[in-house]
Formats: structure tokens, sequence, C-alpha cells
């Protein structure tokens, strides 16, 4: 198989775009496939301040790698979730990523800054941990950049999990998160600008530039994620797209051209409600916001390991 | 050929030669799903696996719903 651009040997084939890709090649499109993003959406304006999301998986330190690679002016930061042994080999991925390039990297530590983590949070409030995590990762981001002036925070959501999410909100008809499915979130009062330059790369993409690139990061699954719905509905969609290939990207970007304005009154709506929380400051529905009330209702809880959380893992099945 | 495969990490005995699509279709694996790395370097489709190769079937689907 050779290289669609060079001829040259390749070692990825990407049917979605019908091509072949030696490693400069592929590194080149996936960098294309970001600039493209960011013009098409206008996300970032040259000289503006980029807070990256780290987590330590693919995503997040290719979009680093790519951010810096272009140019940008980007500092990282990172949550320590306290998910046992996979939360240590992530942040501690990251950290080493930041210090080879001599980055500077903001570190959250749920347990030491706040007392509590993940496992804990779910086995209090009895709800999945992808919960607890997604509204502190949200929280957290978004006080970080505020107090550090950043202008944006760029996050590493990829064409699959755009396509994933939007997938779930069809399927249960939720139409304000549908409403909220762009790659650029405007800064609002209290809220910076968030957006999500790798929309236009799938994680298939993203886990190959890492590849090619050397950059070491985080393998394993998330013990928490595994089985959960968000996953269930990429395997759908790789389902799909494997007997037609190109389908997330129609979906997805479809769905921005022809149906997201659709759903904006309603966010809007919901926007122009928000007030401030008494305890924090942040905008929110009702007040004390929901990371306020996870604290006062976890924190001080005695530690749960992992094990006593995550499910049993299910019946093997293609994806 | 040795292969590894992670999530769980498991390690399998497969004859060669074998194709990568192949390879992935014995194994009931979406081809979007992960990447094939054979040494430290990624394999497309097309190629030949051997007997003496050590490969790591890489799943690239990952993430919580935040």
């Amino acid at each position: 198989m050779k290289c669609t651009v060079c001829r040259g040997p390749a070692v990825i084939d990407l049917r979605r775009h019908n091509a072949n890709f030696c490693p400069d090649h592929l590194m080149k499109f996936c960098r294309d496939q970001v600039v493209k993003a960011i013009h098409d959406h206008a996300m970032i304006e040259p000289g503006q301040r980029v807070l990256v999301a780290v987590s330590g998986g693919k995503d997040s330190l290719a979009l680093w790698d790519i951010l810096l690679e272009l140019g940008y002016d980007t500092d990282g930061m990172t949550i320590g979730l306290g998910i046992g042994d996979y939360s240590d080999e992530s942040t501690a991925i990251s950290v080493e990523f930041a210090e080879r390039r001599g980055l500077k990297l903001h570190r959250v530590d749920l347990r030491g800054d706040y007392d509590y983590d993940v496992p804990t949070a779910a086995k209090v409030t009895r709800r999945v941990p992808c919960s607890a995590c997604g509204l502190s990762k949200r929280h957290l981001f978004d006080k970080v950049a505020l107090e550090g002036g950043y202008d944006v925070v760029a996050t590493g959501h990829n064409l699959d999990d755009e396509a994933a999410v939007l997938l779930g909100n069809v399927l249960h008809w939720q139409t304000e998160y549908m409403g909220r499915q762009a790659p650029v979130l405007p800064a609002t009062d209290g809220f910076p600008r968030k957006v999500k330059p790798l929309v236009r790369l799938g994680e298939r993409e993203t886990a190959a530039y890492c590849v090619v690139r050397g950059i070491d990061y985080m393998v394993e699954e998330c013990p928490m994620a595994e089985g959960n719905r968000h996953l269930r509905y990429k395997e759908a969609l790789n389902g799909i797209e494997a007997a037609s290939p190109g389908s997330k990207h129609d979906f997805y970007f479809g769905f921005l051209a022809r149906a997201a304005e659709h759903f904006q009154p309603e966010v809007d709506e919901a926007r122009a409600t928000l007030v401030r929380c008494e305890s924090c400051g942040a905008p929110t529905p009702d007040s004390p916001c929901a990371f306020c009330r996870l604290v006062e209702r976890v924190a001080g809880h005695e530690p749960v390991p992992v094990e006593l959380v995550r499910k049993p893992r299910s019946k093997a099945r293609k994806r | 050929m040795k292969v590894l495969l992670r999530n769980p990490r498991r390690e399998l005995e497969i004859a060669g030669p074998i194709s990568v699509v192949k390879l992935l279709d014995r194994l009931d694996l979406h081809r979007d799903a992960v990447l094939v790395i054979r040494g430290d370097t990624l394999v497309p489709g097309d190629a030949l696996l051997d007997d003496a190769d050590e490969i790591e079937i890489r799943p690239v689907i990952s993430g919580g719903a935040a």
C-alpha cells in the first residue's frame, strides 16, 4: 500500500478519505484538518492564550502537540480524578509531556484540593462515575481558564466523540444539549470560550498521529467508563461506518450545517435564566451550583476503591 | 506470531502469514476501532504479518460521556 501523496510506503489507510498515508503525510493530514477546523469555525485568533484540557490520552496530547506546531500560545491543565492507578498514570504521562517540552501545566487534584475523588462521588451520589467526572472537569477547566486570563479553552473532543454524543442526544431528543453541540461555545458572562479543534479527525487518526509522532499516551481505557452508553454509541457508529465510510462525518457536519441552529433558541433561553452561585460565583440554573453541591455532599467521605464502583466486564463483542 | 490485545490486556499466538485485514476479521474487530502496530511501526490493512512478528492491536475507542 502506497501513500496517496508521495507514493512512499503507507502506514495507515483511511477509508473515509479514500486515502493512505506515510508517517509524514499522516502528520500533515492531521495538522491540516486542525487548521481547517480552526479556520472554518473561527476558533482561535492570533495572539490569544489557549488553555488545553489535558487528560494524558491520545486526543488531548495530539491536540496540544499540533497547537504547539502551529505556533499557538498554549498552557495545559490536568485534573487528578482519583481513579486509582489509571489517574496516577494519566497524570504522570501529562506531566512528562509538559516537562519534556518545557511547557506550563496547571494541576488540580480532586482529593488534594477538594477532598473527594470520582469513585467516591459515584458511590455517594449513586450516579454513574462519568457524571461526577464531567461535572468536575467542566467546572474546574472554566475556573482555571477565567482565573488565569486565558482567552480560549481547547478540548480534545474528536469526530467520534461528537458523533457519539449527537447520536445519544438524538436518540433521547435532548434538544438543549443538541443546541450546545457546536465546535465553538462562545464566551459568556462567567464561561470561557471553548473550542474543539479535533472535530475533523477521527480517534483512529489522533491515535495514529501519536504513534508516528512518538507521543507516549495513556492507552488503557478508564475503568469507570467501561461499558457506558457513550462507548456503545461509538461501537454502533463504527458498525455503520464500516458499511458506509464517511457516515460519521456526514452525520455530525450535516447536523451542524442543517439542524443545529434550530436548537439554539432553547440554549439562549436557558442561558438567560442563569444566576450566580452563592458559593463560588459560577453561572448556574440554581444556586448553589452543581459542583458546589457535589463537593458539599461528597467531600470528606472515606475514599471508595475503584473496584467497588466499576461495572463487571461485559461480554466480548465486535468493537 | 505474538499478538498483544488491550482492554483487557492479553496475548494470543496466531499462525502467519496473514494480512492485517484478515487478522482483524478473525478476531472480530472493526478496522476503524484499532491500530495495528508491528514492533513500533504502524502497519496498513494489506500488510502481511509473519510468524516472527510481534503485533500489538491497540484500541482507539476511548472516553466517558463528559
